[in-house]
């Protein structure tokens, strides 16, 4: 029971289509896994499972020992259970600075005041401040959203998440329609993520992935078709039929 | 943050000194009307009660007036049985307000867009149809009248021409006014303007969005309610009209021609909205609702911020000019 996290079974049937399929897989503190698959293999699915946003048709979702199933998103989110989104969903008006005071305010339970001010809480200022320093987003940290990088923007995603401090980090594609010069930015915020969190992280980016991950889980239609060392990974053959299909088989010309 | 958050507390700061200057200014330069600017004070917590919840939280409502209504009767109710304690009058529309709010709340917010907006419409209706048939206490179609309040502080009498009222409602809607900016710009008001835009994006902050958005609507609900029981204080009536699906469309015509979220819009609106009503009407009685029409989709199609929004567009583009030249 040494898992800080654990699914077992999860599985989501939408009417007679599943799209998750009996997907088991465990974290231990500390973990650096990568969830690969081709496009629409339930990949976000899965996220959306773990975290709450729907609800599987069977299975668990276990934190800690707790079972999280019932929970709805917000209570996952507050036990620790912490995502990033594909799209970045951010308010362009407000500054990444406002982002990052908003939700370390909420974790302290002090979001829902009336009547205090929203800046200047000094407690909230410096760890607001590091963690935005960390991500290199102090120089835009007054700056709209709406007007910074999209790469910037990736990065305050996961800036969202760390300041919730939580256990397990769910990555959806945090590289997602990166330009390929700012890549090696979020590489480096990946870097220096807390080692003792659980981190799962979706990704496309393959150099990403190997350079990120310890552990590699492939889905292909739902289902874990593949669990391992990301050294592993390109020389399986089920892995490589599912990315290829029965290009899988074809020949090398030259 | 000390720099920005400096320049906003300027901008309040100097906004507040002139709603406080116009509405002094009103009641020098229009002594006659008094009674029509009091109205207008009590409709301008109506409007602003309205940005509270679409302004800020992107709950959309045509039936706003059921909040202001509460207020008014309750009030009226309370006058008619011996309480006539203005100030106490005020606060019992703010009850009754914020109880219409959470009731209204707890029923809207199960829904969203359009059957939102369809449920706000029948909640008023419901309200007004209560105050129809309750006319034991509300006077049915006759409503409540000859209310007599007594003396502010026990000095300053309701006189005939309506000064102590419009002064009472000035220095409440300034009171008001205040409370509101520090409710906007707390961690609330925030977490209200993500709600506004992205509900998921909250939940996965951490935050559930129904509780905060009720809260919002029970602040509404005060602050509405308070418009109310003014209007019953300075008119000495309280009338079906103050709980009519048309009082609500009309304040939420005032607050999008004034502009959404910035709680100026909401002042600017009302004022233009009721000066157009009042001169417009007095001049070409028959036509003056198809010019507020027309002013309407101009305001929206050339500046959807409203018009405090293009207030705010000239002074930035003014300031912009200023730092260029120095």
């Amino acid at each position: 029971m040494s898992d800080l996290f654990r699914v077992e079974g999860l599985t989501k049937n939408f009417g007679g289509l599943a799209v998750s399929r009996n997907i088991s897989l465990s974290m231990p503190a500390g973990e650096r896994l990568a969830l690969i698959g081709p496009n629409g293999a339930g990949k976000t699915t899965f996220v959306n499972l773990v975290t709450g946003q729907i609800h599987p048709s069977a299975g668990r979702v276990v934190l800690n020992g707790e079972d999280v199933t019932k929970l709805g998103a917000v209570r996952r989110v507050r036990k620790g259970l912490v995502r990033t989104f594909q799209v970045t969903r951010l308010f362009s008006q407000m500054t990444p600075e406002e982002h990052v005071t908003l939700t370390v305010l909420q974790r302290e339970g002090k979001a829902n005041r009336i009547l205090s001010r929203f800046t200047g809480h000094s407690e909230v200022v410096g760890e607001v401040e590091s963690i935005l320093s960390t991500l290199g987003l102090l120089d835009v940290a007054r700056r709209r959203v709406g007007e910074i990088a999209y790469g910037q923007q990736r990065l305050l995603e996961i800036g969202i998440a760390l300041a919730l401090r939580p256990k397990v980090l769910l990555l959806d594609e945090p590289a997602a329609g990166v330009p390929s010069s700012d890549t090696p930015r979020i590489e480096q915020a990946l870097e220096r993520l807390p080692p003792s969190l659980a981190v799962l992280m979706i990704e496309h980016d393959m150099d990403l992935v190997f350079r990120f991950a310890k552990r590699v889980v492939v889905l292909a239609a739902g289902e874990i078709i593949f669990e391992g060392l990301p050294s592993e990974v390109a020389a399986n053959e089920k892995v490589r039929e599912a990315y290829l299909g029965n290009y899988a088989h074809a020949r090398r010309i030259a | 943050m000390s720099a920005s958050t400096d320049r906003r507390w300027l901008r309040d700061v100097i906004g507040i000194a002139l709603i406080i200057a116009a509405g002094l200014a009103g009641y020098w330069l229009f002594p006659d009307n008094l009674a029509l600017l009091t109205r207008v004070i009590a409709a301008a917590l109506l409007v602003l009660s309205i940005d509270l919840i679409t302004g800020y939280c992107g709950v959309a409502t045509l039936g706003q007036a059921s909040l202001f209504g509460a207020g008014a009767y309750a009030a009226g109710i309370a006058c008619v049985n011996g309480i006539t304690e203005p100030v106490t009058l005020i606060l019992i529309g703010a009850v009754a307000g914020s109880v219409a709010g959470l009731l209204m709340g707890t029923i809207m917010l199960r829904a969203h867009g359009l059957a939102q907006l369809v449920l706000s419409i029948a909640i008023v209706q419901l309200f007004h149809e209560a105050a129809n048939k309750a006319s034991a206490y509300t006077g049915g179609s006759d409503g409540l009248a000859g209310l007599m309040v007594s003396p502010l502080f026990g000095m300053f009498a309701f006189d005939l021409w309506g000064r102590t009222a419009y002064l009472f409602g000035l220095a409440l809607l300034v009171l008001v006014f205040i409370i509101l900016k520090f409710v906007v710009s707390s961690p609330f008001g925030m977490l209200c303007r993500g709600i506004k835009q992205d509900p998921i994006r909250i939940r996965a902050m951490g935050s559930f969005v129904f509780p905060v958005l009720l809260k919002m609507f029970v602040i509404s609900g005060a602050v509405a309610g308070m418009g109310g029981a003014l209007a019953a204080i300075s008119t000495q009536v309280v009338g079906l009209d103050s709980v009519s699906f048309e009082l609500s469309a009309n304040a939420l015509v005032m607050l999008v021609l004034g502009g959404l979220g910035s709680l100026y819009g909401a002042l600017v609106g009302t004022v233009i909205f009721m000066g157009f009503e009042h001169f417009v009407s007095a001049i070409n009685p028959f036509h003056w609702m198809t010019m507020v029409g027309a002013l309407l989709i101009a305001v929206v199609l050339a500046a959807p911020g409203g018009l405090s929004g293009l207030l705010d567009r000239f002074s930035a583009s003014g300031h912009r000019a200023k730092r260029g030249k120095a």
